[in-house]
């Protein structure tokens, strides 16, 4: 596996006379492996926007290692900048300009030809709105002419943060096919989004950071598995039966939990559980995994499930090893 | 290159440059166009019509001179002199005389190329600058507040490269601009000398001075355009600059003219800066302390002089730029960009 973004121990500290020192990383830790989708999962203010600039050399860390493309950021970031594209937090464009001018200005920046600018308009869908100037244009078209300005240089690292703010559900699933595409070309992506469904649709793998620390990482499977207690859903074919069934795989070893018309049975093979019914005499009508989805395990690594009559405030996540 | 060159691009294309780029050639217009207007040549008619018009001036005045000493002759017989504010005497009355009505206040104004244009030179530069600042500011300052600073850096992170190369192209844009309405508005006078006024006196020399006087004045444009690019560059906000301007304004022009005169500092003018600009294109301005002046009944009255000559303009010209120039890049290298 070849990392094309490493981040090691990265801390940065913001000091302001008004609000004092605030730590919006602490030590974190991030690997993005070539040819990936990546999501950075992280609820608001955790530090996911800290990162991102922290790595493209907006702002200055206090301390750790962050390599980009194998190259040491941000001492050799002009080096690599050429390969990244990169939109961070929400889409800031001149109003005046239109999107044209803006991205053939990019692109004479950066030495890209103007022929390239015409090619992402189309493939962000403003073929047509390009010569309008960006202040008639909604947040969802300001998006997308973020992500294009982010793909005028063929990167071979894309990093963009939450791109499917302010999308329609239309232009968040051609954002997503967008993704897989420039994937499938090779392109590695890291995707920061609050839309968590999506992320488990298109990224193979993530990270997930909680008041400035990872608190989960890895491919997607991997990290729903280590953070789900697995249970599997029991009906029988007679409901009367439910309580025998419960004595008799709690006899065999199970943690069972009785509900009105099923059980829940804890981390256990299905196989076991229809062996040690049927070996009672009882028939299992459905036996069914129950799974958890990012979201829940996103919700629980952070500690920011909504609480009914408790309003969360920004900052109330929760930290490796125990609560904030 | 290519970012200089795209600076330079984004420039042209800004609404705010092309906004006060035909405002500032309106402006220059309308002072031309006045002075082609109010600019006549002094022919032989007009100088005959002065003529008529200065001794029909005497002798109205003589006639009310008439009329003045025969109430205080009437007065004087009646003895009531002193009552009517009259002199006893009234031959103390004073009759007009005939030089004060010379024939030259008569004539209509007369451009005098060689002796005027200096001081439209520094018109010129005075109107350019306060443009230049408003556009270098905002050129700046509205890329960091609307976001545009940050992709730029994101496409090249190299952040005194790219603030210089912004400041070296609105250097260039308001170089070229100020060469070029510079010239035009140098043939534009010329030709109100040669057409409605005059161009006598006119020798290499006097055009050589009005060069150095045109680079001076630029030079001040360029120095006034760095510094408002990097007070809009510091507070990240074309505001920030335009509220420097005000404050300097408001500080520099009346409350220091007002603090150091209540506390009796002589010659308040040195801490006031419009004094440098006036020194910057008279070459020297010389500021006179009143309060000194006691009466020497030998030698009269001769008060202190306190002399800025346009080297100490430069001095303090170029410190000012220096400072805040040096602080924009210490802190684009230092602060964060959140």
């Amino acid at each position: 596996m070849t990392a094309v973004l490493e981040i090691r121990d990265l801390s940065k500290t913001y000091r302001t006379l008004r609000r004092g020192r605030r730590q919006a990383l602490a030590g974190f830790d991030m690997t993005v492996a070539a040819g990936e989708v990546h999501g950075f999962l992280g609820p608001n203010g955790s530090g996911k926007t800290t990162t991102l600039r922290t790595l493209l050399g907006l702002i200055r860390p206090d301390g750790g290692e962050m390599r980009l493309l194998g190259q040491p950021v941000p001492e050799r970031l002009a080096e690599v900048a050429g390969r990244v594209g990169a939109i961070v937090e929400s889409p800031q464009f001149f109003p005046h300009f239109s999107a044209r001018d803006t991205l053939s200005l990019l692109a004479d920046a950066g030495d890209v030809p103007r022929t390239r600018v015409g090619e992402v308009l189309e493939l962000v869908g403003l073929r047509d709105r390009a010569k309008d100037r960006i202040r008639t244009y909604s947040l969802g078209m300001k998006q997308r002419v973020a992500v294009a300005s982010a793909l005028l240089k063929r990167p071979e690292l894309l990093i963009l943060d939450e791109p499917a703010n302010g999308l329609d559900p239309g232009g968040i699933r051609e954002m997503r096919d967008l993704m897989r595409s420039l994937a499938a070309d090779g392109m590695t992506v890291l995707l920061s989004s609050h839309i968590l469904g999506e992320i488990q649709q298109i990224c193979d793998s993530v990270t997930i950071i909680s008041l400035g620390r990872r608190v989960a990482a890895g491919p997607v499977e991997e990290v729903l598995r280590a953070h789900s207690a697995a249970s599997v859903r029991v009906r029988l074919e007679a409901a009367d039966d439910l309580p025998r069934a419960a004595a008799a795989l709690t006899e065999a070893g199970g943690q069972v939990t009785s509900l009105p018309d099923h059980l829940l049975v804890a981390a256990e093979r299905p196989a076991w559980i229809t062996r040690t019914l049927a070996d009672r005499g009882l028939y299992v009508s459905e036996l069914a995994p129950i799974t958890v989805d990012l979201e829940s395990v996103f919700l629980e690594l952070t500690g920011t499930a909504p609480v009914a009559g408790q309003a969360r405030q920004v900052d109330e996540s929760v930290v490796v090893g125990g609560h904030a | 290159m290519s970012l200089y060159l795209a600076e330079l691009r984004r420039l042209g294309k800004r609404r705010l440059t092309r906004f006060v780029l035909v405002l500032l050639i309106l402006g220059l217009g309308a002072i031309v166009v006045a002075m082609t207007a109010s600019s006549q040549k002094s022919g032989p008619a007009a100088k005959a019509k002065a003529e008529v018009a200065a001794e029909a001036d005497y002798q109205e005045q003589m006639g009310y001179h008439r009329q003045f000493v025969a109430r205080c002759e009437a007065a004087k017989e009646a003895g009531t002199s002193q009552q009517q504010g009259m002199p006893t005497d009234c031959a103390e009355i004073t009759p007009p005389q005939r030089e004060w009505f010379s024939v030259e206040h008569y004539l209509p104004f007369e451009l005098d190329f060689r002796e005027l244009f200096p001081i439209f030179i520094a018109v010129f530069a005075g109107i350019l600058a306060l443009a230049a600042y408003l556009v270098a500011a905002s050129f700046v300052g509205a890329e960091w507040s609307s976001g545009g600073m940050t992709n730029l850096l994101l496409w090249r992170p190299k952040r005194l490269t790219v603030l210089l190369t912004k400041l070296g192209a609105v250097l260039t844009g308001v170089l070229a601009t100020g060469l070029l309405l510079g010239a035009l508005w140098t043939v534009a006078f010329w030709l109100i000398g040669r057409y409605d006024g005059t161009l006598g006196g006119m020798t290499p020399g006097v055009w050589r001075s009005f060069a150095l006087d045109g680079a001076r004045g630029l030079g001040l444009v360029l120095a006034v355009t760095t510094v408002g690019f990097g007070l809009a560059s510091l507070g990240r906000h074309t505001a920030m600059a335009l509220g420097a301007a005000v404050a300097v304004g408001v500080i520099s022009e009346a409350g220091l003219r007002i603090a150091t005169s209540v506390i009796g500092v002589p010659f308040p003018g040195r801490w006031i800066l419009s004094s440098y600009a006036l020194a910057w294109f008279n070459k020297k301005w010389t500021l006179i302390d009143v309060q000194s002046c006691a009466f020497d009944p030998v030698n009269g009255c001769v008060p202190k002089e306190f002399t800025i000559t346009w080297q100490h303009s430069a001095i303090v010209f170029a410190a000012g730029t220096a400072l805040v120039l040096l602080a924009t890049l210490w802190t684009m290298r230092r602060r964060d960009v959140a």
